[in-house]
């Protein structure tokens, strides 16, 4: 039978199993709205209040299922809107499909309105992207698109399709979904060299990023830690790659990792990184850092072997079957007291820093929302202090459950990324950290939530300034306050109020904990404005290009 | 050869944007391109690439690792250097009066180029060699004031069996 190229994506779409989308209509779209609208029991799509929102979405959906995330964008001003939240996904390998209309081809390349060359323009933050011009090639190459997003490292991938590609016909036969190639299976001569170099060791550390949270490898990390008694780092992309509460696991490493996390493996004689790539962020000093230390780097994506830090061993392919290849092969290290002097960089004070708990701090807000919320519910954040706040200070004990943006760092991410974990999630109790930067960013998506109704909260912990640059000008700028003290007028409460969600305002504990209470015993979206101290910081912190000698534990 | 020059051999698919897509990533993670001359082969289907960089290891690693990365490209070579005919093709134009043709003609000779449009003024020579040959013959001819010139880069292939195919890739 004869569908038009419209039909056929709402068609792959089905065969993919795909049954929430997000996006926004528009002029070069309105054949694939069509479709949509007539599919609406099969597959619900979340009308967001602008495209960078649905972008953010489809990512958020993405990081909860570990499905490809799906994006709708009109051509031009639409495919442009979304390009933040596709860098975004590219950062953190996101899987996700975008879809962009596009102008008919007959007019493209002559400034048609509403026109823009947008695989051109994505081509640097996508796996790949594709322009299709013939309907009879529209299926093939969203299943490719669906394919290359899932497979091997994860990423974005955009298809733009041409508004007469949408009505043009073709002949359709239905596929089952595709599925996830892991890549090359790991060479077993590396494995065998990764065996003997970390039998060498005494004292290794295990550095474990998003990798590890991607390919659910979870279990294998654990069994690792075991199996060589030794402690475990993450980046903050990996923050879920083991629970909070298991005594191996230092917390986050880096520029505002844990004291002991830092200092660990700085002794350490090994770094194990496994599903972890270096980010300078991760590293501070990459000289100092791997002096003193042999690499041994586990991961998919070969580019990364040798890209930020120079490896002694290399194991490339899918994390969780590497690592259940060192186990399955009897992995060990070398005997020794390496976890007596792990275990007295813990009981170290510096390991120990707390914000007063009597008080409102970010610290106690976190700690606050933790106590009355499950392990496997989604917190989601934005970008700035409150971000790393939460990295340090909420204990995550299941993957998943952290949604942030990690590699691009773009404030404005929260709102948007929360919204799709919560449909990823059946619409499931969902936080969102937030600030007020960088909730001003992109807060015209509270709309999206309370059209949705969804249960999703927001902790907004305002400090009246952008918190994280004010920090680096009072650290590194003799306090030179530059644009960074916001002082808005907005009256965050009454917004949300506004927009058809319930605000509430806390100014110190008990009200903090009343406004809890009572928002979380809402099922629909809501916002807490928790006031903080404009000079509250992020510690401890090891400067950009620093080492743990140059750690700042004092504000 | 400079320690720090290498070619690459690629084969990409031949479909639009695919060069952009090669020349882009050098340009934004900072690589160097010398010369890059690009052509369909024996299958339609697939077009070869060949990249005159410069780098040093760490930069050569990544060059290759990061094209691989690209789903157009199907397989990528880095060419031995002493296993590896590498030619280059120039056309040149040079002011060829009565009193120097002579002479021009004697260093055609020489570097075994050829003289592919005489007309009373000026001369159009097609030379093809190793890039070393050609910048050699290029300032043999600046003394008679070169018209225009163009070059197209270099192009190699690997000595006996050494085969770049897209079987050979996926091992």
């Amino acid at each position: 039978m004869l569908i038009t190229g419209a039909q056929v994506l709402v068609q792959v779409l089905l065969e993919q199993q795909v049954d929430v989308i997000f996006g926004y209509p528009g002029g070069s779209v309105i054949p694939i709205y069509d479709e949509l609208y007539k599919a609406q029991d099969r597959i619900y799509h979340c009308t967001t209040s602008h495209e960078q929102g649905a972008a953010h979405a489809a990512d958020g959906y993405a990081r909860v299922t570990g499905k490809a995330g799906v994006v709708v964008a009109t051509s031009g001003p639409g495919a442009t809107n979304l390009v933040t939240g596709i860098a975004n996904a590219y950062l953190d390998s996101v899987p996700m499909v975008a879809i962009t209309g596009n102008v008919a081809c007959a007019l493209i390349g002559r400034d048609s309105f509403q026109e823009v060359d947008i695989t051109g323009v994505t081509m640097p933050i996508t796996k790949h992207n594709y322009i299709v011009k013939d309907v009879n090639q529209l299926a093939a190459t969203l299943r490719k698109a669906f394919k290359l997003a899932i497979s091997g490292r994860p990423g974005p991938v955009l298809v733009d399709i041409p508004k007469d590609v949408q009505t043009d016909t073709v002949e359709y036969e239905p596929r089952p979904p595709v599925t996830r190639n892991n890549g090359l299976k790991a060479d077993p001569k590396d494995i065998e060299n990764a065996l003997a170099l970390i039998a060498q060791a005494e004292r290794p550390f295990i550095y474990a990023g998003g990798g590890v949270v991607s390919s659910d490898a979870g279990q294998e990390l654990l069994e690792l830690a075991e199996a060589l008694d030794c402690p475990v780092g993450t980046s903050m992309m990996g923050r879920t790659a083991m629970p909070h509460s298991h005594p191996r696991n230092l917390g986050m490493t880096g520029m505002h990792g844990a004291y002991a996390a830092s200092k660990v493996l700085s002794m350490s004689d090994l770094i194990i990184a496994v599903g972890a790539r270096f980010s300078d962020r991760a590293t501070g000093n990459k000289q100092a850092y791997s002096l003193g230390h042999t690499v041994l780097h586990i991961d998919i994506d070969p580019a990364e072997i040798g890209k930020n830090i120079k490896e002694d061993c290399a194991v490339v392919g899918d994390v969780k079957h590497v690592l259940r290849q060192l186990l399955d092969k009897g992995v060990r290290r070398k005997p020794g007291d390496w976890y007596e002097q792990v275990a007295r960089v813990q009981e170290a004070p510096d390991n120990h820093l707390h914000m007063p708990e009597e008080e409102l701090n970010p610290q106690t807000a976190i700690r606050a929302v933790r106590a009355r919320l499950q392990d496997d519910d989604v917190i989601a954040t934005d970008v700035g202090q409150h971000q790393l706040w939460t990295a340090q200070y909420y204990a995550f004990e299941k993957p998943r459950t952290l949604v942030t943006s990690g590699g691009l760092g773009a404030m404005g991410f929260g709102l948007g990324a929360a919204i799709g974990a919560c449909f990823g999630r059946g619409k499931k109790r969902t936080v969102l950290f937030t600030s007020d930067g960088s909730f001003h960013m992109n807060l015209a998506e509270m709309a999206t939530a309370a059209s949705n109704d969804l249960p999703l909260l927001v902790v907004l912990l305002n400090n009246q300034a952008l918190g994280m640059v004010r920090q680096w000008q009072t650290l590194f700028y003799e306090c030179r306050y530059s644009n960074t003290t916001l002082r808005r007028k907005t009256d965050f409460a009454a917004l949300a109020d506004a927009f058809g969600a319930r605000g509430f305002r806390a100014h110190d504990l008990k009200s903090l904990n009343e406004a809890l209470d009572q928002a979380l015993a809402l099922n629909t979206p809501t916002l807490i404005d928790v006031m903080i101290d404009s000079d509250a910081k992020v510690l401890p912190m090891i400067p950009p290009g620093g080492t743990i000698n140059d750690i700042i534990m004092k504000g | 050869m400079d320690r720090d020059k290498f070619l690459l051999s690629a084969l990409v698919a031949n479909e639009a944007g695919v060069l952009t897509r090669v020349s882009g990533m050098f340009a934004r993670r900072g690589y160097n391109i010398e010369s890059l001359s690009v052509g369909e082969t024996e299958d339609p289907q697939i077009s070869r690439i060949t990249i005159a960089c410069r780098g040093d290891d760490y930069t050569q690693d990544q060059i290759v690792k990061q094209l691989r990365k690209l789903p157009d490209v199907k397989a990528v070579m880095l060419m031995d250097a002493g296993n590896t005919v590498a030619r280059e093709l120039m056309l040149v134009k040079v002011n060829a009066e009565l009193a120097t043709r002579a002479q021009i003609h004697q260093t055609v000779e020489v570097f075994r180029a050829k003289v592919v449009d005489l007309m009373p003024a000026s001369m159009t020579i097609e030379i093809t060699g190793e890039k070393s040959k050609l910048d050699a013959f290029v300032s043999n001819l600046v003394p008679y004031g070169i018209l225009e010139l163009c070059r197209t880069g270099v192009t190699a292939i690997g000595r006996n069996t050494t085969i770049l195919t897209q079987e050979s890739e996926e091992e």
